[in-house]
């Protein structure tokens, strides 16, 4: 089996403070592997390690094999990583044709294009319908993001980083906060994924990762304390000690 | 497919002319035939609008603010004032592009110390990049006139053919060609993708970085471009005048120049014009009114139309275009709305 992301031996600590402790993960070609831990685990510090927002300490971050430690957050979404974003981070003013449409003419090298008019490339027209139709976003598609439903936003957001073609996709809490009406409309979008994807899910629902998910890490004071596939995972004792509220004493 | 098209259709329609737009620069030839004793004034404006303009498109577009815009603008008018008065390029068009180029150049060496920070950290740079140079002219007098400025500076015809006039005829329609002209390649470059990426880092760089934008590079860009814009303002201030001295550099310039788009609103490329008129008008007027205090007045007017908010007087504004076009058409007017104001 071929490794899709992997890190080795992953550290990062604010000031005094060690949020990231010789994290060695690895995330199989194709894999629905979730990573879920208490709150204060670490999960979003581990997100922005992986995307290159925050610079480790210490270790490697590996995707396909290539060390993209030091690559700026853009260059690794040209390579193929991409994300969602757990709180709102879409364009509040700008609409979802022109967000989904910015993401393919960037991937598709035109973004620097100054001289033609958006709407006038077929082959981005194309994608960008295509897009739009399959998060159902079409009808939704001039108005500004900020006025839409929350749940057209999250399906927004997914759409957004789908449309950046990834290889491996991060999804960071893609049904947090979304009402129970419109929750449908995410789970389906996330389980009708392309099988070719590789998603790493983190995730606080235990529904979702369950349903979801054929491998999960348990990521635990910033350290990673059990991995497996789901139904081993749920047994483990340390798992549930950690979800009961118990102290841990490893 | 039709989805596609569908999809192409919505796209281009943000940058289709919409008729208020074909009546702005309609409206804009024709002062020169209705005003032909105030073309001093009105060229005195376009160059303004053409200076906010540029500031508009870092601003109001990628989010850059800058106290010290001027400098890109004195750059210009010294490098314009300089070549025509040593004769060194005395074609005034060939000038024109020449002295922009040079403060385009400024504007990229300097665009690394200004994309890194926020935004206090960018009012600092800007406003210091501008102190900076307004005392090198002063230093360096045997090159810029010191505080006299450059003095006797004779502009040579445009293009061989039209001389400059003592009434600024000859210099109201120069300046209104190249105001239009750069306006047709902002509103071209706004709508572009490049434009559209810039709306995002604007809204949200580490968003715009995480869909694969190279938010630095499309910084230095624009601010690049817009540094060129300032330049051509600053250039046509030297030519149309035959002036070029020490408060081209001022911080005045550059704070009345954020007064003037936040008054014409930003980020839809008419705010830099229609704030330069209103700015314009109003100093002439409050200046006639009261010569000593008219800033005071200026004050109040900013004050008042902040707490009123843009988005009523526009729509004060608009009631009777409004009104004209219902009653004729069956439906409201479109008009260019600012992206702050959009519903």
């Amino acid at each position: 089996m071929t490794i899709a992301l992997e890190t080795r031996g992953l550290e990062k600590s604010f000031g005094g403070l060690q949020v990231t402790r010789e994290l060695s993960l690895k995330v199989e070609q194709g894999a629905r592997h979730a990573l879920i831990g208490p709150n204060g685990a670490g999960k979003t510090t581990v997100i922005n390690l992986l995307t290159g927002v925050l610079k480790p300490n210490a270790g490697w971050i590996l995707l396909e094999g290539n060390d993209i430690t030091n690559l700026p957050v853009h260059k690794r979404v040209l390579r193929g990583l991409s994300r969602t974003f757990q709180i709102n981070q879409l364009y509040a003013d700008l609409t979802p044709l022109e967000t989904v449409g910015l993401a393919v003419s960037e991937r598709l090298g035109r973004g620097g294009d100054w001289w033609r008019r958006m709407g006038t490339r077929d082959e981005v027209n194309q994608e960008v319908a295509e897009t739009l139709g399959r998060f159902h976003l079409l009808d939704v598609m001039n108005e500004r993001t900020a006025t839409l439903p929350y749940g057209k936003q999250r399906l927004l957001e997914i759409a957004v980083a789908i449309a950046t073609r990834p290889r491996v996709l991060l999804l960071d809490e893609p049904a947090a906060g979304v009402p129970e009406s419109e929750r449908h409309d995410i789970l389906a979008a996330v389980a009708a994924l392309p099988r070719d994807v590789t998603v790493l899910l983190i995730e606080h629902d235990m529904d979702l990762v369950f349903s979801f998910a054929d491998r999960i890490s348990v990521l635990v004071n910033g350290a990673m304390l059990v991995e497996g596939p789901p139904d081993e995972v749920a047994r483990d004792p340390q798992v549930k000690a950690v979800y009961l509220g118990e102290a841990v004493h490893a | 497919m039709t989805a596609a098209s569908d999809v192409s259709s919505h796209a281009i329609a943000r940058a289709r002319w919409r008729p208020a737009e074909i009546a702005f620069w309609i409206l804009a030839l024709s002062c020169a035939f209705l005003f032909p004793s105030r073309y001093l004034i009105m060229t005195d404006i376009l160059r303004l609008a053409l200076f906010t303009l540029s500031l508009d498109l870092i601003l109001g577009y990628a989010g850059i603010v800058s106290l010290g815009h001027a400098a890109f603008f004195g750059v210009g008018a010294y490098s314009a004032g300089l070549l025509a008065l040593h004769g060194i390029i005395n074609e005034p068009v060939i000038a024109l592009v020449v002295a922009g180029l040079v403060a385009m150049v400024l504007g990229f060496l300097t665009s690394f110390l200004v994309i890194r920070g926020v935004d206090l950290t960018r009012l600092m740079v800007t406003l210091g990049i501008a102190l900076l140079l307004e005392a090198l002219a002063e230093r360096f007098s045997n090159i810029t006139g010191g505080t006299d400025g450059l003095q006797g500076i004779e502009m040579q015809p445009i293009l061989g053919l039209f001389a400059f006039d003592m009434f600024g005829k000859t210099g109201f329609f120069y300046s209104l060609i190249v105001l239009f002209l750069l306006f047709l390649l902002a509103r071209r470059i706004v709508n572009s993708p490049f434009g559209l990426s810039l709306r995002a880092i604007k809204n949200n760089p580490l968003r715009a970085s995480a869909i694969g934008v190279p938010v630095n590079r499309r910084l230095i860009a624009i601010y690049t471009i817009a540094a060129f814009y300032a330049g051509i303002a600053g250039a046509l201030f030297t030519q149309t005048t035959a002036l070029a001295s020490l408060d081209v550099f001022a911080f005045e310039r550059s704070a009345d120049l954020m007064l003037v788009l936040v008054i014409g609103g930003t980020g839809y490329l008419y705010g830099g014009l229609i704030g330069a008129v209103v700015f314009k008008m109003l100093q002439e007027l409050f200046q006639t009114i009261t010569p000593q205090y008219w800033l005071f007045w200026i004050g109040l007017v900013l004050v008042v139309m902040v707490l009123v908010g843009r988005e009523r007087i526009h729509r004060w504004v608009l009631w009777g275009p409004n009104l004209v076009s219902r009653q004729l058409f069956g439906r409201k007017a479109v008009m260019a709305v600012p992206e702050s104001d959009a519903p």
